[in-house]
């Protein structure tokens, strides 16, 4: 019986990476920047991106939201309650969304009539990081209530963000946060990276988000 | 916990290219991780054992490579291997860097297959 070694040198997310370089092309032919939001669940990823959204609507913008959860459209109708377009993907137990769910979920969606997609990623510091979504912009979402040294768990996650976002600021104090220490944890993990300060809920830190979000899509647009 | 789909897509490449090599036999899937792939090799080979049931991988060994992680440092204009994930800065100076070379790779590096069709044929044989 005889053996024989076959090269691959594949990548394992092949039809994944593939399938977000082609939804990559369509975003930047569309003119749409496109951000993916990751963090654990109970962060405020959903009340940070209502808030978002109807700041942008408020401004003018047209902005849209994916977003997905194992289960219920729960968030999807909370979202909609912007007035922005929103479409919900169950992923029914997967942890983290895939190309392939995103590209499905946006047929017969005008992106060109869009200045931003969201997505907004299934709650988990640790799977979603290996997924590329064809997104410009990877922000980490990081609240008051969970622990300064989350970025320090959870280096994989952190490493990849493009931009990091502390929610909940506005119960900081009770919460006894050491705004320093998350600080120096995040810049640890990825040093250099933007981080933002935010209150859902008394709006705080969100002018100087939208002003990066602008900002954005001059410095993507004819990238 | 998405080992699962990883090593679904394994078996999934794995077989696509077995194509050619009718009748043969997977012996070893060897694959390249980086210390930054988000995946645990514990959860990579106990879900290899469920995902290769039924399919012309089932019964081979999964050998998993780690590769650590490989930063650029532009004040020491060198490469070189950071010292924990918890600290992405020069070994060297210190310096906080975020190029990194190496330590985000999931990949199938090659796959050995026992091919008796080959050896019936007197073909040549890769070593």
């Amino acid at each position: 019986m005889t053996t024989r070694i076959v090269e691959l040198r594949q990548g394992i997310l092949k039809k994944n990476d593939e399938l977000a370089r082609g939804l990559r092309q369509q975003f930047t032919s569309a003119g749409v920047l496109v951000l993916n939001l990751v963090s654990s669940p109970g962060t405020g990823k959903t009340a940070f991106l209502e808030r978002t959204l109807r700041d942008l609507l408020a401004h003018g913008s047209r902005a849209a939201a994916l977003v997905g959860d194992l289960e219920t459209d729960n968030d999807a109708r909370r979202l909609a309650a912007s007035g922005a377009p929103v479409r919900q993907i169950n992923t029914h137990g997967i942890c983290h969304l895939e190309a392939e769910m995103v590209s499905k979920h946006l047929e017969g969606w005008d992106l060109v009539g869009l200045d931003y997609l969201f997505i907004e990623n299934v709650g988990n510091l640790v799977c979603p990081s290996s997924y590329d979504l064809g997104e410009a912009v990877r922000v980490a979402l990081l609240s008051v209530t969970e622990g300064e040294d989350k970025p320090l768990k959870y280096p994989t996650l952190f490493n990849s963000a493009d931009a990091a976002v502390i929610t909940k600021v506005d119960l900081a104090g009770p919460c006894e946060f050491d705004r320093e220490a998350a600080f120096k944890n995040i810049r640890a993990i990825r040093p250099g990276i933007r981080v933002f300060e935010t209150s859902a809920k008394t709006g705080a830190g969100m002018a100087e988000w939208l002003e990066y979000l602008k900002e954005l899509r001059v410095s993507h647009a004819g990238s | 916990m998405h080992e699962l789909s990883i090593v679904s897509s394994i078996v999934d490449s794995v077989t696509e290219s077995l194509a050619v090599y009718q009748g043969a036999r997977v012996l070893e899937v060897r694959l390249r991780v980086g210390a930054l792939a988000a995946v645990v090799e514990d959860s990579l080979q106990f879900c290899y054992g469920i995902a290769t049931e039924g399919t012309l991988l089932e019964g081979s060994k999964l050998v998993v490579q780690i590769l650590p992680v490989v930063m650029h440092c532009g004040a020491c204009d060198a490469d070189g291997e950071i010292e924990s994930l918890q600290s992405f800065s020069c070994p060297r100076c210190g310096e906080p860097v975020s190029d990194l070379r190496q330590g985000r790779e999931l990949e199938i590096e090659s796959f050995e297959i026992e091919d008796a069709e080959i050896e019936k044929a007197g073909e040549a044989v890769t070593p």
